[in-house]
């Protein structure tokens, strides 16, 4: 292949976060935008990555829609997740769910 | 491609296929009704049908949508005699729709094999008749299309689901009528959604209507949604709904529908398919299929059915379209599937690209080709009991635009 397949995907052009679609080692060297960023640390299928430089309290979004914000900030690049983003969602009595923290587990859906 | 073409019915509403439909209205003409289908070897000619002997309002209303649907040319009926599902209303609405339609009665017309006989030459008179339905060119958003997720995985989220949502995208911007549903994998979007509801007071409805979903399906057993699997790198619920919730694109939310409400204009409209009330009758919709009824009751000529682990449904009445979301699924199951969205993850394709070419799909089965399903002859059906009340006048803020 002459052409290097990048392991980010863009889901929506609103987005501020990237998904990886292949999996990614620390050291990595990632185009993002144009850029070129070196991932800091091993990154699995499924997981964002920071498009923008995002500081805490930044809406994050994907699929062009907020998924929640952010409570850290983070470089271009940098890992999206449980560590420094939370959920917007007003969590109602029914959900597993007390000041953001997860308190059981079950999956959902099918 | 081949130019889209539609059955044109006597309503103005065009179908893409002109389907004759047998309908049993108890289990106990099932076996009749299906012979009957089965003898005739037609791949228009579809089995249909309600198996409870009680009647129920909303199993009245999605047959009566089933057998005025666009896609349908002709409707025989297949009645016990003593089942209380009412036979003579439904002929009724059928006939009003100028449709042809005649309806058998077992225990009138002389048993089992009295009436398959009888079947088998109503099904050769409603062809016939069904066949002189005019053919007219059919317009892009003219179209109907609805979506399912079901045998989903971890790329479904990111393949096939959001290359859904930009065809969606196409075809609302076209004037297209779009539906997605399934309310209780919804939670934790019912903000999001909201926010896209074209009114407030429709976005009040869409939160409220997740709200039941999320209480109703806690009754049931589930439990709540929790948040997502943080493994697969999902950060919060809202998040991991929106994997679901993709395959409905970013259009402005026109409406919310019940099963077997026509939407009123184009647009994008979300499909309530969680019961009202106490629950009564079990689970909302105990498989993809009862799911799929219901958005054809709503008028779908085809429906987009995104799958990541691979299931391989069809459906009576209006074509079904598959996008596989992983390309492992794809690799064993391709004759099944008619698209392979797991290219995304492979790098070897875009999600526009995948989003045009499901566009192209769809309008290739509105010229008359066959999907995979359709062509290995699956025509799955499956109508059980529901109770809800009708939508409140906030939740179709365009009717007043319609015709």
């Amino acid at each position: 292949m002459s052409t290097p397949i990048s392991p980010l995907i863009l889901l929506h052009p609103d987005d501020n976060v990237l998904v990886v679609r292949a999996a990614i080692r620390a050291g990595d060297a990632l185009d993002i935008d144009g850029a070129r960023v070196t991932a800091a640390q091993d990154v699995t299928v499924g997981h964002k990555l920071a498009r923008r430089v995002l500081a805490a309290g930044d809406k994050v979004l994907k699929y062009g829609a907020p998924i929640g914000s952010m409570t850290a900030a983070v470089d271009v690049g940098g890992h999206v997740h449980m560590h420094n983003m939370k959920s917007d969602y007003i969590a109602s009595h029914t959900r597993q769910v007390v000041g953001g923290q997860v308190v059981g587990g079950s999956e959902g859906g099918h | 491609m081949a130019e889209m073409r539609g059955f044109l019915r006597s309503d103005g509403r065009k179908g893409i296929r002109n389907v004759v439909v047998v309908a049993y209205l108890v289990e106990c003409a099932h076996h009749v009704a299906r012979r009957i289908v089965t003898l005739s070897d037609d791949m228009d000619v579809h089995l249909i049908g309600f198996p409870g002997c009680y009647p129920n309002s909303y199993a009245f209303q999605i047959m009566t949508k089933l057998c005025t649907h666009p896609n349908v040319g002709g409707v025989l009926l297949l009645s016990l005699g003593c089942e209380s599902f009412n036979r003579e209303a439904l002929r009724q609405a059928v006939a009003a729709s100028g449709r042809p339609v005649e309806t058998l009665v077992i225990q009138q017309a002389g048993g089992t094999r009295a009436t398959i006989e009888a079947g088998r030459a109503a099904v050769a008179r409603l062809k016939a008749i069904a066949g002189q339905t005019p053919v007219v060119p059919m317009a892009r958003h003219e179209l109907v299309v609805g979506t399912i997720c079901g045998g989903s995985d971890g790329t479904s989220g990111i393949t096939a689901n959001p290359a859904v949502g930009r065809c969606f995208d196409w075809l609302v911007e076209a004037g297209a009528t779009c539906i997605f549903e399934e309310t209780g994998e919804l939670v934790g979007c019912e903000r999001i959604m909201s926010d896209r509801a074209v009114t407030p007071e429709l976005g009040a409805e869409i939160e409220a209507c997740v709200q039941k979903a999320e209480r109703y399906y806690t009754i049931m057993g589930f439990g709540s949604f929790a948040p997502g699997n943080a493994e697969g790198g999902l950060t919060t619920q809202e998040e991991k709904s929106m994997g679901a919730y993709s395959k409905s694109g970013s259009s402005p939310i026109s409406g919310l529908i019940k099963p077997g409400d026509i939407p009123p204009t184009g647009g994008l409209y979300l499909m309530d398919v969680v019961p009202d009330g106490e629950p009564r009758f079990g689970f909302p919709n105990i498989s993809d299929n009862a799911e799929i009824v219901e958005l054809i009751a709503s008028g779908s000529h085809v429906i987009l059915f995104t799958t990541g682990r691979g299931s391989v449904v069809g459906s009576a009445i209006s074509p079904v379209i598959k996008v596989c979301a992983n390309p492992e699924t794809y690799a064993r199951l391709s004759e099944d599937m008619d698209v392979n969205a797991g290219r995304i993850l492979e790098g070897k394709a875009t999600l526009d690209e995948v989003g045009a070419e499901i566009l192209d799909l769809v309008e290739a089965a509105a010229a008359g080709d066959r999907t995979a399903s359709e062509a290995l002859g699956h025509q799955e059906f499956i109508l059980t009991y529901k109770s809800f009340e009708p939508v409140g006048p906030a939740c179709l803020p365009t009717r007043g635009r319609a015709a």
